[in-house]
């Protein structure tokens, strides 16, 4: 980067110029083609890249939790099957992709960033849902890639401090947010995974109980959905899996992963299709 | 036309060095001591919005002294330095001594424009690193220039005697209370030999903790937490006498 700077080596104007406290804005300026929006398209076609799959997320009583499968599919082939697609997006809250993989990796690292340099400019981090607010923008930049088959759709999450309790974001690709109560899924195998959400959730989980119910709606997006990988237990690679409460963001370990995902699983070796719902 | 009345170069370099030093000596001091977990910042700040002492990156933290708005300017154009910087490569290719450069040329041209008002301003630039031998403190004064600094340095109004003090009694691995004693007792003496009684409302406080498990490792110590630090074993007179006496807590405030 040194050799963007003008030849006397000090800070460009546009590293002094007060103003703004947003790093994207700040790269809009100053090296504009860093930016993933002002990226040139390509004239036609569909591009295959790899593709994360499945987020799921629901709020217990004093936070969230928000978890993702472990599959990139590329069209029929299994690209990766240990990719990580839930960040934290700072101190108090995460971001699950689902969609072109590279896009969503990139637009993660800029989320954090730009959250981050907030909060170091400012001296104080943005609310929830301001931080909510700039992922919209960052999707809605994207909408020439997703009309060519790159799309990014995140599911975000979030304790809120000044309420004091977890909410979650979904997304379309054109950026539109909208908040959902209880739970919410995204990605290839959402619809099942949503289907199962309906039948587990209830208000009052613990926290243990809401990872357990993220666990089993992502083995049931699994069963339905073949871009949605399951647990891989002769691997040992198990669903990503974070709580975010009052005392911030925590990734479980794989240790205590392992142990929901293997209690899960011997309950579905009785009962292959899982915990059944009252009928009335 | 009328002839321009000639001043050497050294004069009109003398005359803006004493320009910025006498506005940098108005502040109140700003101090940076090493301690065994890390890096400790102490200002006499009564404000707490308005800040001297900030992180930059990860392990990465600023100081300043002098006149706010160009600090404050200077801090912004770090961070958003570090931030491109790691955005472009890796976090880890953030580091003090290339943030120090660059303000350092960015000080060191202002000075020497003759077109721009020198930058009343004096900054430090610490990185925490794995170690202690691996903590790196840069001292930047106003006209550009760079002074690698080792244990404990002060900046501001009255920094040469805060210097002295501080040199005389800081060593290696001291504790952090111990440091942030140390470093009230310093900024608590006049120009004239008197001390002052410094209250944590009073002072701004902020570590690099290297123990910290998160990856950014500037944390600000406040309220309870620095009024139980700076309690800690007071009462004895010098920060050495803590370490040997480490029970003695009881006593009036030194």
């Amino acid at each position: 980067m040194e050799a963007n700077f003008p030849s006397t080596g000090r800070l460009p104007a546009a590293f002094l110029t007060p103003g703004s406290s947003s790093f994207m804005d700040f790269l809009g300026a100053h090296q504009p083609e860093m930016l993933p929006r002002n990226r040139q398209l390509p004239a036609q076609g569909v591009i295959e890249a790899p593709h994360g799959t499945t987020i799921v997320a629901a709020t217990f009583p004093g936070g969230v939790v928000l978890a993702g499968d472990r599959r990139a599919t590329m069209g029929n082939v299994i690209a990766q099957r240990d990719i990580e697609k839930v960040f934290p997006a700072d101190e108090y809250s995460a971001v699950g992709i689902a969609g072109t993989a590279g896009l969503a990796v990139e637009m993660v690292k800029l989320f954090q960033l730009e959250l981050e340099h907030f909060e170091k400019v400012e001296g104080v981090s943005l609310s929830l849902e301001g931080k909510a607010n700039r992922l919209s923008t960052m999707i809605r930049s994207n909408l020439g890639m997703a009309m060519q088959g790159l799309a990014v759709v995140p599911l975000f999450a979030g304790y809120d401090v000044d309420r004091q309790k977890g909410r979650i974001f979904s997304y379309d690709v054109t950026g539109g947010r909208s908040e959902e109560h209880g739970y919410a899924a995204t990605g290839s195998g959402s619809l099942f995974a949503r289907g199962a959400l309906k039948k587990l959730f209830r208000e009052d989980l613990t926290e243990q109980q809401a990872t357990t119910l993220v666990v089993q709606a992502l083995y049931d997006a699994a069963d339905d959905d073949s871009a949605t990988g399951g647990p891989d237990l002769a691997r040992r690679i198990y669903p990503i899996v974070t709580v975010i409460n009052d005392e911030g963001f925590r990734k479980l370990t794989d240790a205590e992963a392992s142990e929901i995902v293997r209690a899960v699983h011997e309950r579905r070796l009785q009962e292959p299709d899982g915990p059944r719902a009252a009928l009335l | 036309m009328s002839t321009p009345f000639y001043v050497s170069p050294q004069q009109a370099m003398a005359d803006r060095a004493e320009y910025a030093r006498k506005g940098i000596a108005r502040g109140r001091s700003v101090v940076v001591l090493q301690y065994n977990d890390g890096v400790l910042f102490v200002a006499e700040n009564p404000s707490r919005a308005l800040h001297k002492v900030s992180e930059i990156y990860d392990r990465i933290a600023f100081a300043a002294v002098g006149k706010y708005n160009e600090f404050e300017n200077l801090r912004i154009g770090g961070v958003r330095y570090a931030d491109l910087r790691g955005y472009t490569y890796d976090r880890d290719d953030v580091t003090a001594r290339g943030l120090a450069n660059v303000y350092a040329q960015t000080l060191g041209t202002i000075f020497s424009s003759a077109g721009e008002k020198p930058y009343e301003v004096e900054l430090i630039v610490a990185e925490v690193g794995a170690g202690p031998e691996d903590d790196q403190i840069y001292r930047l004064p106003h006209d550009g220039s760079i002074v690698d600094e080792h244990g404990s340095v002060a900046v501001g109004g009255n920094a040469d005697q805060i210097s002295n003090y501080l040199d005389q009694r800081h060593r290696d691995g001291m504790t952090l209370a111990e440091a942030l004693k140390l470093a009230r007792a310093s900024l608590a003496r006049d120009t004239n030999g008197t001390e002052r009684a410094l209250t944590a409302e009073q002072l701004e406080v902020a570590v690099l903790d290297r123990t910290r498990p998160q990856q950014r490792k500037f944390k600000r110590l406040l309220g309870r937490q620095l009024s139980r630090l700076l309690e800690e074993g007071s009462g004895a007179e010098s920060v050495a006498d803590v370490a040997d006496e480490p029970g003695e807590d009881a006593g009036p405030q030194g």
